[in-house]
């Protein structure tokens, strides 16, 4: 059941940092000695796509966190429908009165049809939401790929074999149609059947639900990458030493799988802000009035036919963070393993 | 080779039993009672285990497995429906149709809009990728490498309305997303699901192009390459018998993955499409609680990833000797 994976995202080699650091670091030979980390970032920084690309994801992160105190000097919040206070902000139709959806100086970005709310700050805090739940996401999913990875692989033996199946197992499951499935089961087990589901337990499902099935493939990887460590010398000298597996684990094995790790979770990152949008799309995820990506994406949906505008605030700056996320994921690659080929 | 592909069906059938017991046990564990939904406000304790002895939800969950692996493959009793003929997946819970009927008449829609996207993306993808890989460096190959990138970061739910928009709705150049069954009307068919196959396709035909390119590259640097070249074989003998030829490998086995999502996850882009296929069924089988109709859906999916799993190993044992032999 497990085909051979295509290693466009696998560094083939690892970085052997116990070659490159070993002639102790008191040598300076009138150059300053270069740790592999310092390389990485000088390699990054002569990369200019990369650059450009972390300036933009940086941009979207710091609106994310700041975007209770953009609205307050804006303002304006997401909540409140500005329509039913000043009914000539939307005609007849209840679509925006002023052309390209409402869009004045007032209004930056516009007005949301028929509730009649701010478009500019919904997206700010639509970002904040969904790349809260993406990270948090991310983190859970290496963590817990990580530690089962490192075990499965630096026990080995009957251990291995175990996480090696139920690896299998997760990777055959049909994720997205399981997301669906389980939303339901997971606020079943919270809620009583009538009551609504609070905002809190929504993001949390979702959560854990992502790295409920995205852990396996860090972790297949990972596992791989200590079976070969496990066997190199520097691991064996370790050992000998009578380091703890403790040691072995942390001092020995992971600063080697750094890399790797960075790699997988710059590009896990995207997908599960594409993915939890997609299922706010489908009525699933998150819900209005909660802003977020995929609840705009949704909301636009209704009416694309005659606001178009609505539509393109949401859709066009996810595309643009998650393009600029996977061109800084492809050159964090080049940097930390430039003998990888993509 | 036949034992080959004996050994990974068998692997294959247990991954399925063990996926199919946990998602049976899964759902039936939720709180919610379904007999509780469907009886209603005034609800007598007789009258709510009749629907339990009905819906098969009256014995304990491993027994009621065991009923529902028996079904699938053997046919069985229903209290509240009489005979259910083999592949019985039992009845919905909300529109008391069979599953197995209900999936078989969706699924030619999920497999039309899967099978026709793929072929349009894997000719683009994998063309694109080899023009690419003979012009490296070049416009042409720059070109495809920064249009196959913005094409992976679109979505679905964002580029299908977008071009519902101006292909549909202000242009009139395409129309609107529809099924017709081929064998009604083949043209019908095809015109209604254009316009979901191209935006299917501009999303996936980066991951190819990228793909296909980066193969080629590796292998034509390879010496066996560079020898067929010395030996005087043509451009194009190198190029196919030989490049190529290596290359497939990791293609193939993304594309059975993508074939696995396009069938079992097709929920976004039937959304999107308002098309009624599986992926649709799935959603509104979550909201009705109508876990049945979960099950057997769970399972099909389940079963195309498996399925384009084997397919992709036994492929792979065709282009690769090694694995034959290992």
């Amino acid at each position: 059941m497990t085909p051979p994976t295509p290693s466009a995202a696998t560094p083939l080699e690892v970085i052997d940092e116990s070659v490159e650091k070993s002639p102790s670091p008191s040598t300076p030979k009138g150059n300053e000695s270069r740790s592999p980390g310092r390389l990485a970032w000088k390699r990054f920084r002569r990369d200019r796509t990369g650059v450009i690309s972390a300036y933009i994801v940086i941009f979207f992160f710091v609106i994310a966190i700041a975007a209770p105190l953009i609205a307050k000097l804006y303002g304006k919040d997401p909540y409140t429908t500005y329509a039913s206070q000043r009914p000539e902000l939307l005609n007849a139709f209840s679509y925006p009165a002023g052309p390209n959806g409402g869009m004045s100086s007032e209004f930056w970005f516009g007005i949301e049809p028929q509730l009649g709310r701010d478009v500019f700050t919904f997206l700010l805090y639509a970002i904040r939401t969904s790349l809260g739940i993406a990270v948090a996401a991310t983190i859970l999913t290496t963590v817990v790929g990580v530690v089962i990875g490192v075990t499965a692989g630096y026990l080995g033996g009957r251990t291995d074999y175990l996480v090696g199946r139920i690896i299998d197992i997760v990777l055959s499951f049909p994720s997205t149609l399981f997301f669906i499935a389980f939303m339901p089961v997971i606020y079943g087990i919270f809620v009583a059947a009538d009551d609504d589901v609070p905002t809190w337990l929504r993001a949390t499902a979702m959560i854990i639900l992502m790295a409920a099935f995205g852990w396996a493939s860090i972790a297949r990887l990972l596992r791989g990458q200590v079976l070969g460590l496990r066997e190199r010398e520097f691991v064996e000298a370790a050992k000998v030493t009578g380091a703890s597996p403790m040691r072995i684990v942390f001092k020995e094995l992971l600063p080697n799988l750094a890399t790797p790790i960075i790699i997988q979770s710059t590009l896990m990152l995207p997908a599960f802000v594409t993915a939890e949008a997609g299922l706010a799309f489908l009525g699933v995820g998150m819900i209005d009035p909660t802003p977020d990506w995929g609840v705009m994406i949704q909301r636009g949906a209704q009416f694309y036919t005659e606001d178009l505008t609505f539509m393109l605030f949401p859709g066009l700056s996810m595309v643009i963070f998650v393009l600029a996320f996977n061109l800084l994921g492809d050159s964090v690659r080049d940097a930390l393993d430039p003998k990888s080929k993509r | 080779m036949f034992r080959f592909l004996v050994r990974r069906v068998i692997g294959a059938m247990v991954i399925l039993l063990i996926i199919s017991a946990i998602t049976f046990w899964l759902f039936y564990a939720v709180p919610r009672d379904p007999a509780m939904m469907s009886c209603g406000k005034n609800c007598t304790p007789e009258a709510l285990a009749q629907i339990r002895s009905n819906l098969g939800i009256d014995k304990p969950i491993p027994v009621q497995f065991w009923e529902w692996l028996q079904g699938a493959f053997m046919g069985r009793e229903y209290a509240g429906y009489g005979h259910c003929d083999a592949p019985c997946l039992g009845y919905s819970f909300a529109n008391r149709e069979p599953v197995f009927g209900t999936i078989m008449d969706r699924l030619p829609l999920t497999l039309s809009l899967a099978f026709g996207a793929a072929l349009v993306f894997l000719v683009l993808g994998v063309g694109a990728g080899m023009i690419a890989a003979l012009k490296q460096g070049k416009f042409l190959d720059k070109f495809a490498s920064s249009a196959s990138l913005f094409g992976s970061s679109l979505q679905i739910y964002f580029v299908g309305y977008i071009a519902m928009y101006f292909l549909v709705s202000k242009m009139g150049v395409l129309d609107q997303p529809s099924y017709t069954p081929l064998t009604e009307n083949p043209g019908a068919w095809f015109s209604g699901l254009l316009l979901p196959w191209l935006v299917l396709a501009i999303i996936f035909t980066a991951n190819y192009t990228r793909m296909t390119r980066s193969q080629l590259v590796e292998q034509l640097s390879e010496d066996y390459v560079r020898t067929a070249r010395a030996k005087g074989l043509s451009q194009a003998n190198v190029f196919f018998r030989f490049a190529w030829r290596g290359a497939m490998g990791p293609i193939v086995t993304v594309f059975g993955i993508d074939l696995g999502t396009l069938i079992g996850g097709a929920m976004i882009t039937e959304a999107t499409f308002s098309l009624q296929g599986i992926g649709r069924l799935a959603v509104a089988s979550v909201n009705q609680s109508d876990l049945p109709m979960l099950m057997g859906v769970t399972v099909l999916a389940a079963g195309a990833i498996v399925f384009f799993n084997i397919i992709v190993d036994a492929v792979y044992a065709l282009i690769d000797p090694r694995i034959r032999l290992a």
